[in-house]
């Protein structure tokens, strides 16, 4: 499997570490309450399709990276840089 | 009165020459890890032309030439090889030293890029890989920056404390690959 | 039998190897099993579980039956594939799966018992007693199961892997692949050409029809020297595409020198992993096999396998060879029998329309029913469509149902092949392989011309998706024949009629499968083993699903098809992890230390990736606990030296590198001063700790932190998701320092004065106050002096850019030595580190929380930080909550064992009752006595109570006291000293 570093170029799936759903971008406020701290931390959607996970290019440039792929074709849809992504989300929250 | 002395990470496993590739320590040197602050990208690329005379370099890239020179290291990282910092670049940049942190290695000769792909999960190939060109990348099991510096060379940084497994495992596929034909 | 001057080997240059001890020879260009042909060896092996005796029954990679090993010793390698093994001079092969020998082979009784070994007999049989299972049934089923051995010892070969990388893949040097690559190379694209062969061509080396003008194998040499003069362009011959991967990524096996008596340097081989843009699967096709009674007799073999032997090798696999065929192809092997002057007994085609023959006689609408001869074919019977039965004297049997296309690689990522009822057989789905397309006989396109034609269209479609121009290529002349076939799986009649003969299934086992209801295919295959092991189901898989379509009524294409996974071949595990072997296993890191400490007689211990010592023996130390035991009262009697330059350091700088602090800590760092240190506690977010350690403020925007040694990755990593995931506005810059310090603790009462000795700078409880930090000079050299304690000592941690480190060390210890203290190690570390109650990640093991270990209170109030909101979640603090203690023997039993568990006294220790357990011990040569840190549940209010301590494992039961955890010095006057 490959994956395209936004800043290396596509590299060997073996340069990145996984983590899991993108969803940790979105943390919650720390009064937002016990179910929005549990989904946050805790449920995750296991769909056969698209899904936006973190990877970290551990091996490369250490840069955290949000991969938009396929579960069932394993196609790599989009990467984009995970702090890009933060800032749209801040910008879109505010 | 003390005195200490200095041991560089090789220390005496190198030179060696296997086929067409040879493997030889690089003097130690003064290393700096320039990281830019926010928003002082261009700042601290201005300064690094007027002081040292090469941009920051652009992700895969190496800037400068032998003896100073600037190699994309990571995300917002570049480490300036050989000079001693200017001071003015602190305005800019958070520094670190990083001199004794790493093994510097040159691996040379025809069979150098067939010897890096026993090791490398990157395209180093020279019609891909060009002179100035650089990656951060695995060296089977290390994290190693490398930057192509001529046709039949490469320079390679990989942690001090792995010296030693950096100089065997590009002996052992220096030795493989001189061993065929 | 080798016929003078015919073939592609090297008539002038002989070669000899042995073959169960007996001396041969062949010729330059052979493979085993053609120079076993040659010397009309045709008994070649035994079969998996009934012990047949088994020729030669292909010349490629998917040989089913003819398995041997090569070589003897360390190197044995079993289940080697005597069409693929080249031979050289001392090449010793050997027969396997039989015993004494392969002529009387004692387990050939299985072969009577045939009757009742069927599929599903060991499920059914050795199911009772339930005793005998383990200590009968099992055992003997290992023993005589699996076909080949290896010699159980460590394997000395040196195997290799790399990288490559491509525009275009090849996969397959025979028409289709080398026009393909031909295509593509002259276009200037990067074009790496696999092929399993040592020469390539594919079947133009088996065939005699020309191509362009020219003999096919003269058009292929030719070819390949073209391609080779390309720079833009590898030839890879001796390689098998193992696998498809996801984003065009191949595994490739190279028999690097299999085939030379001399490695001389090189790996035995080199497995590749290839990156191609695009891809060609050029793989041919597989020459099936009909199942007829008796058809897995020596001399009984694929019609293409013959003309290959006879062809490229120049040898007759008989004298008189019958052909059994549904299809014209399986004809030009009578037709180049005939012209190589070979005696061919009859054509058995079971087409009524059957072409005629010239020179030789064609039976029309004939089965094959029969076969004779125990160690190698002596007969065959045929029936006629009339149902008269006839028996022809031959000694060979070149027999072919049609082609299956090596559909393989398409399958590799899920893909299904589709059935052709026009060739009656699968063929490839487009696109089942993201980037590959399939050509040539791999596509159902039997002919020459179709092979290159398709090769040339599709490496100018790759090119095109590339953007690389391309001309058009010249495709030579060259056979364009139609394929005529009739489908014919199985010829009914007496007698066991083989399917898959590397696994010994047969008809009678599949329809035993429908029977028992296993009617999906994948059923099948698991109740039959059918197409399992190497063969994947390359010789059997069509036939046997045909047999089962039948069996339950429904068409092949219903019933559908296995799937095939990778490897393609077999591959060793050596070449998979190849380059892991020894030293290659993982990069070990060593201190600057290291030399000196190994030196000093300290055995050294892994610590992650790191070794450190784990104490040094002095003069007429006999343990461990000895040398331990002094280390431990030198540090707290006069001054002790130990390298700690493996824990995690990471610089941090930037303006807002306090607030970024004070958000990944749990306690606040934005208000620690300049010169100062701080313990520190990180949590994950989900409220338990993830790792401790000081961070030192070196200036206002300047901080660096420590980490345990083993979570120093994990910590770095964490440290950049907080700053890219959730704050990336933050002015904060980290970089690893860990390998720039060489960093030394120096404790106990005299440090001071040691250091005193050495640092230009003057020390006192004035410039280094407990936890303070500053620069610090020695021999010139500007180093870092901190004021921090992992002992409960007086003590500071040194450090000094790495090239000095060494000479540091010895430094230190020279100093303290003469003080009367030295070097300490690990297990001293430890002791002293137990004795204060000082926690590592034997306690914060990922399912304890700040309060579990008394520093709740860590947690800041004023402000939020990761890991805050969610460590206030009821039940992650309070009386139900195992919470750290210290542990000391009360009763006879002095032992405290880590792992045990903790019970009330009295109550019976099992699960339920438990009430913690035991995370670190140690004898305390301060305390005399020994040591345990546990967790206990309410623990910290149960100091004074007695509990009891069991370890089921070790079985030891000891009586101990709770008591607070820091055993030593509660009050911290030594630190402070």
């Amino acid at each position: 499997m490959r994956i395209k570093c936004p800043l290396c170029g596509e590299r060997d799936r073996r340069e990145f570490y996984y983590v899991g759903d993108a969803v940790l971008l979105e943390r919650p406020d720390p009064e937002a309450g016990d179910h929005a701290w549990d989904t946050y931390l805790h449920l995750r959607d296991n769909p056969a399709g698209v899904t936006r996970d973190l990877w970290y290019h551990e091996a490369g440039c250490a840069a955290w990276v949000v991969v938009t792929r396929n579960t069932v074709t394993h196609e790599v849809l989009k990467t984009e840089l995970a702090e890009k992504r933060r800032r749209k989300l801040v910008e879109g929250a505010s | 009165m003390v005195e200490l002395v200095a041991k560089s990470p090789c220390g005496g496993r190198l030179p060696v020459e296997h086929g067409a590739s040879r493997l030889s320590e690089v003097a130690m040197t003064r290393l700096t890890s320039l990281q830019p602050k926010q928003g002082q990208e261009k700042a601290l690329s201005q300064a690094l032309k007027s002081a040292h005379g090469m941009v920051f370099p652009a992700p895969n890239r190496a800037t400068g030439k032998e003896g100073a020179r600037a190699i994309w290291i990571g995300k917002g990282q570049a480490m300036l090889v050989g000079p001693e910092p200017d001071a003015g670049l602190a305005a800019h940049a958070a520094m670190t030293d990083q001199s004794d942190a790493w093994a510097m290695v040159r691996l040379e000769g025809a069979a150098a890029e067939n010897v890096l792909a026993r090791l490398v999960p990157v395209d180093l190939r020279q019609t891909v890989f060009k002179r100035g060109h650089s990656v951060r990348t695995m060296l089977q099991h290390m994290s190693v920056s490398i930057t192509r510096i001529s046709d039949e060379a490469f320079f390679i940084l990989a942690f001090r404390s792995m010296a030693g497994t950096l100089v065997h495992d590009l002996e052992t596929a220096m030795k493989g690959v001189a061993a065929r034909r | 039998m080798r016929i003078a001057g015919k073939g592609l080997v090297d008539h002038g240059t002989p070669v000899r190897f042995s073959f169960d001890g007996r001396q041969l020879e062949g010729f330059q260009g052979d493979t085993l099993a053609s120079a076993l042909l040659a010397n009309d060896v045709k008994l070649v092996a035994r079969s998996f579980k009934y012990h047949r005796p088994r020729g030669i029954m292909g010349a490629g990679s998917e040989e089913s039956s003819a398995l041997v090993t090569i070589g003897s010793g360390a190197t044995q390698d079993p289940n080697v594939r005597a069409t693929v093994q080249e031979i050289y001079d001392g090449l010793a092969a050997h027969s396997q799966n039989c015993w004494p020998s392969l002529n009387y082979d004692l387990l050939s009784v299985n072969d009577l018992f045939a009757p009742f070994l069927g599929a599903g007999f060991y499920y059914k049989t050795f199911m009772w007693p339930k005793v005998f299972w383990e200590k009968l049934y099992e055992p003997v089923i290992r023993r005589s199961a699996g076909i080949g051995a290896l010699s159980g010892k460590a394997n000395a070969e040196y195997y290799e892997k790399a990288f490559a990388f491509c525009d275009l893949l090849v996969i397959g040097a025979g028409p289709a692949g080398l026009m393909a690559a031909l295509t593509a190379g002259r276009a200037g694209a990067d074009v790496i050409l696999c092929d399993e062969d040592s020469l390539l061509g594919g079947r133009l080396n088996g065939e005699t029809f020309e191509v362009g003008g020219m003999a096919g194998s003269d058009w292929a040499a030719e070819t390949v020297r073209e391609l080779e003069s390309l720079p833009n362009v590898r030839v890879m011959p001796r390689t098998s595409v193992t696998g498809a991967y996801d984003q065009g990524t191949y595994g490739a096996l190279e028999r690097v020198s299999h085939h030379v008596a001399a490695r001389e340097g090189r790996p035995l081989e080199c497995f590749w992993r290839i990156v191609a843009k695009r891809a060609v699967l050029a793989a041919g096709a597989i020459e099936r096999p009909v199942a007829f009674p008796n058809n897995d007799r020596p001399g009984i073999m694929t019609a293409s396998a013959v003309r290959t032997y006879l062809n490229r090798y120049g040898v007759a696999p008989g004298q008189r060879v019958t052909i059994f065929a549904n299809n014209d192809d399986a004809h030009r092997t009578a037709r180049d029998l005939v012209d190589a002057g070979v005696h061919v007994a009859a054509v058995i085609d079971s087409r009524a329309e059957a072409p005629e023959g010239a020179g030789y006689e064609v039976i029309k609408g004939a089965e094959v029913c029969g076969s004779e001869g125990r160690k190698g074919l002596e007969a065959v019977s045929y029936r006629r469509a009339d149902g008269s039965v006839d028996k022809v004297q031959t000694d060979c049997l070149a027999m072919s149902g049609g082609w299956n296309p090596t559909v393989h690689l398409t399958c590799h990522m899920n893909g299904r092949p589709n059935w052709h009822g026009g060739i009656h057989s699968f063929v490839p789905v487009p696109g089942a392989i993201p980037g590959l397309e399939a050509v040539g006989a791999c596509n159902g396109a039997f002919s020459t011309h179709r092979a290159f034609v398709e090769g040339a269209e599709a490496a100018l479609r790759a090119l095109g998706d590339l953007g690389v121009k391309a001309k058009k290529s010249v495709v030579p002349e060259s056979e364009d024949s139609p394929y005529r076939i009739e489908p014919l799986w199985a010829v009914a009649g007496k007698g066991r009629a083989w399917l898959d003969f590397q696994n010994d299934v047969t008809v009678k086992d599949v329809q035993g499968a429908a029977q028992e209801n296993f009617r999906s295919v994948e059923h099948m295959k698991r109740y039959t083993t059918q197409g399992m092991a190497p063969d994947q189901g390359k010789n059997s898989n069509v036939a046997a699903l045909a047999v089962l379509a039948d069996a339950t009524g429904r068409g092949i294409e219903e019933t559908g098809t296995t799937t095939f996974r990778p490897p393609f071949v077999p591959v060793a595990i050596a070449a998979f992890g190849a380059g892991g072997q020894g030293t290659g296993f993982a990069p070990q890191r060593h201190t600057t230390s290291h030399a000196e400490s190994v030196r000093r007689g300290a055995p050294m211990i892994e610590a992650g990736l790191w070794y450190r010592p784990s104490y040094f023996p002095a003069t007429g130390e006999r343990t461990w606990r000895q040398s331990c035991d002094r280390e431990v009262n030198m540090v707290r009697g006069t001054v002790g030296v130990c390298d700690v330059s493996t824990l995690g350091k990471i610089d941090i700088q930037g303006k807002d590198a306090g607030q970024f602090l004070d958000f990944v800590y749990a306690n606040t760092f934005s208000t620690l001063k300049p010169g100062k240190v701080r313990y520190g506690l990180m949590l994950r977010e989900d409220g338990f700790v993830m790792d401790d350690g000081t961070t030192a403020r070196i200036a206002e925007d300047h901080f660096v932190m420590t980490t345990t040694t083993a979570a120093a990755g994990q910590v770095m990593r964490h440290l950049e998701y907080v700053h890219q995931c959730l704050c990336p506005d933050l002015d904060v810059a980290m970089i690893s320092v860990t390998e720039q310090w060489a960093q030394f603790a120096v404790a106990g009462p005299k440090s001071r004065d040691l250091l005193n000795g050495i640092v230009a700078e003057e020390i006192d409880n004035e410039s280094f106050p407990f936890m303070g930090c500053g620069p610090a000079t020695i021999g010139g050299v500007a180093g870092r002096l901190f004021r921090i304690s992992f002992s409960g000592e007086h003590a500071y941690e040194i450090a000094v850019p790495a090239r000095y480190g060494e000479s540091l060390f010895k430094l230190l210890l020279e100093r303290a030595e003469a003080m009367g203290g030295g070097a300490y190690g690990m297990e001293a570390l430890n002791v002293l580190r137990i004795e204060k109650g000082f926690i590592t990640h034997a306690e914060i093991h990922g399912r304890v929380t700040a309060d579990d270990i008394g520093m709740g209170r860590l947690v800041s109030a004023k402000k939020d930080c990761i890991g805050k909101t969610m460590s206030e979640r009821p039940g992650l603090s309070g009386e139900e909550r195992e919470q750290l203690v210290g542990l000391m023997p009360v009763g006879v039993v002095k032992q405290i064992t880590a792992g045990a568990h903790l019970f009330e006294p009295g109550a019976e220790p099992v699960r339920s009752n438990a009430q913690g357990y035991v995370t670190s011990v140690c004898f305390s040569p301060t305390l005399e006595t020994s040591l345990g840190l546990a967790f206990l549940r309410n623990g910290r209010a149960r100091h004074g109570e007695e509990i009891t301590m069991v370890d089921h494992l070790r079985g030891v039961t000891t009586r101990c006291k709770v008591c607070d955890p820091v055993f030593l010095d509660p009050e911290g006057g030594r630190v402070r000293g």
